[in-house]
């Protein structure tokens, strides 16, 4: 299968990209495209122009920033996966970077395509969720920042402007030490079922609705001193995941108490 | 667009429609055919080659991604014909019946490649999971995973003999 037609055109800088994105109608960024390609060849997405930002070296590194961590958008999975400060500073990021997909899609994917993909059953939009981060975007009129919390808005929609991109994901030093990432697959490079991301008392969850959510009934469960288990009853309270292929409803619900409860059993071993 | 690509070392130019993806200018424009298209949706591996030395799926990548960057492919590995002439992880695959049909060779071999590249000395386990991304539809995983031990312990030992025959020299 080949996508249908359209222009590619590279961008040698942030603002060549902004520019190129705002002369067109239906343009798209592609990043590591290992998102929007297939979708483009199934039909899904149609764009008549692509704008390739995938050699902004500017936009790809990863650096301490006294309170928070900074993570150029364009990073990849593997760089994520592999960097020494992220496994010492943050590393339920690195950690969960390491299980996407597989090797080759971690040599191409970036955590910047995947949050602006917005797809609720991969791994980093709930990753980023957990740990509170902040995305900082530009567009044609200038640069903002959106709180994780408010940026997935629903189905494959996010918060992003037309000819907004994300150029980095700014990360706070966890203030509790304990981490997990759970995710339970068919096959190794399988999309999660349901995943579940946790840092301290935060808890959040892939694939159990439109959007990665918090697991807000669980977090209060913790905040009020409830014990793991007693918390991860709580893990699908108030929520609607969808039934299909690879999983009922029931099930992901079920699933999602007994990965919420190992992710903070496990958490609780790292503090 | 006009597409150029260092191909195992050769440039390999052409123009190609924008829509090209990776695997096909390598089959149809370089005229390399080892890198197989298997299912087309990055599950496969079957069409791995590396692209300034990572492994990467070259169906979901645009040739002009890779414009102005070096591929190496399975035909780019032996220095010559014959068994001697293989790269060590092919000869390996050939001792350790590393293959049955044949078809997901090439990807296997080049994820292993891309693996032996970024840890020399790898644990079964991390063989299997580097191979996580490649699916032997003859379901030959054992000795896939044996012959990239192979070749792993074969390139060790090689360094190992070069660096004796430094020392004593």
């Amino acid at each position: 299968m080949i996508p249908v037609t359209f222009t590619y055109q590279r961008a040698s800088s942030v603002d060549e990209a902004l520019d190129l994105a705002s002369r067109g109608e239906e343009t798209k960024f592609l990043a590591g495209g290992h998102s929007l390609l297939p979708l483009m060849k199934l039909r899904l997405a149609v764009p008549e122009t692509l704008i390739d930002i995938g050699r902004l070296r500017e936009l790809s590194y990863i650096r301490d920033d006294g309170s928070h961590l900074a993570v150029g958008a364009l990073t990849s999975y593997h760089d994520v996966a592999t960097s020494d400060l992220l496994a010492r500073k943050l590393p339920l990021l690195a950690h969960a970077a390491s299980q996407v997909g597989d090797p080759q899609v971690r040599h191409c994917g970036t955590i910047g395509g995947s949050l602006a993909h917005g797809d609720s059953a991969a791994d980093l939009p709930a990753v980023v969720l957990a740990l509170d981060a902040t995305l900082v975007v530009r567009g044609p009129s200038g640069s903002r920042e959106i709180a994780a919390g408010d940026f997935f808005r629903g189905l494959f929609e996010t918060a992003l402007e037309d000819g907004e991109l994300i150029t980095e994901i700014r990360i706070p030093k966890p203030a509790a030490p304990g981490w997990s990432f759970q995710k339970f697959t068919k096959r190794a490079i399988d999309w999660a079922i349901v995943g579940v991301a946790v840092q301290g008392g935060n808890v959040a969850l892939v694939n159990m609705g439109q959007t990665p959510l918090r697991a807000t009934a669980v977090e209060q469960a913790l905040a009020s001193g409830a014990a793991p288990g007693d918390a991860a009853a709580h893990a699908a309270d108030g929520l609607t995941p969808s039934s299909d292929f690879s999983a009922s409803r029931g099930y992901r619900e079920h699933l999602a108490r007994v990965l919420v409860g190992r992710a903070l059993t496990e958490s609780l071993t790292r503090n | 667009m006009k597409v150029t690509v260092t191909v195992n070392g050769s440039q390999v130019e052409a123009e190609v429609p924008d829509r090209t993806l990776l695997v096909h200018f390598l089959r149809e424009q370089a005229g390399l055919t080892a890198t197989n298209v298997g299912c087309d949706t990055s599950s496969c591996g079957a069409c791995t080659v590396l692209l300034d030395g990572q492994s990467v799926k070259s169906c979901t990548l645009l040739a002009a991604q890779a414009d102005g960057r070096a591929v190496q492919t399975m035909e780019g590995l032996a220095n010559g014909d014959g068994p001697d002439a293989m790269h060590p992880v092919q000869r390996a695959f050939r001792a350790e019946h590393g293959l049955q049909c044949g078809f997901c060779t090439p990807g296997m071999v080049m994820a292993a490649v891309s693996l032996l590249a970024e840890n020399s000395s790898p644990t079964e386990d991390e063989v299997r999971s580097a191979l996580e991304g490649n699916l032997c539809r003859c379901t030959g995983y054992h000795n896939i995973v044996r012959a990239v031990l192979a070749a792993a312990s074969e390139t060790q030992s090689a360094k190992a003999g070069a660096a004796a025959a430094e020392r004593q020299a």
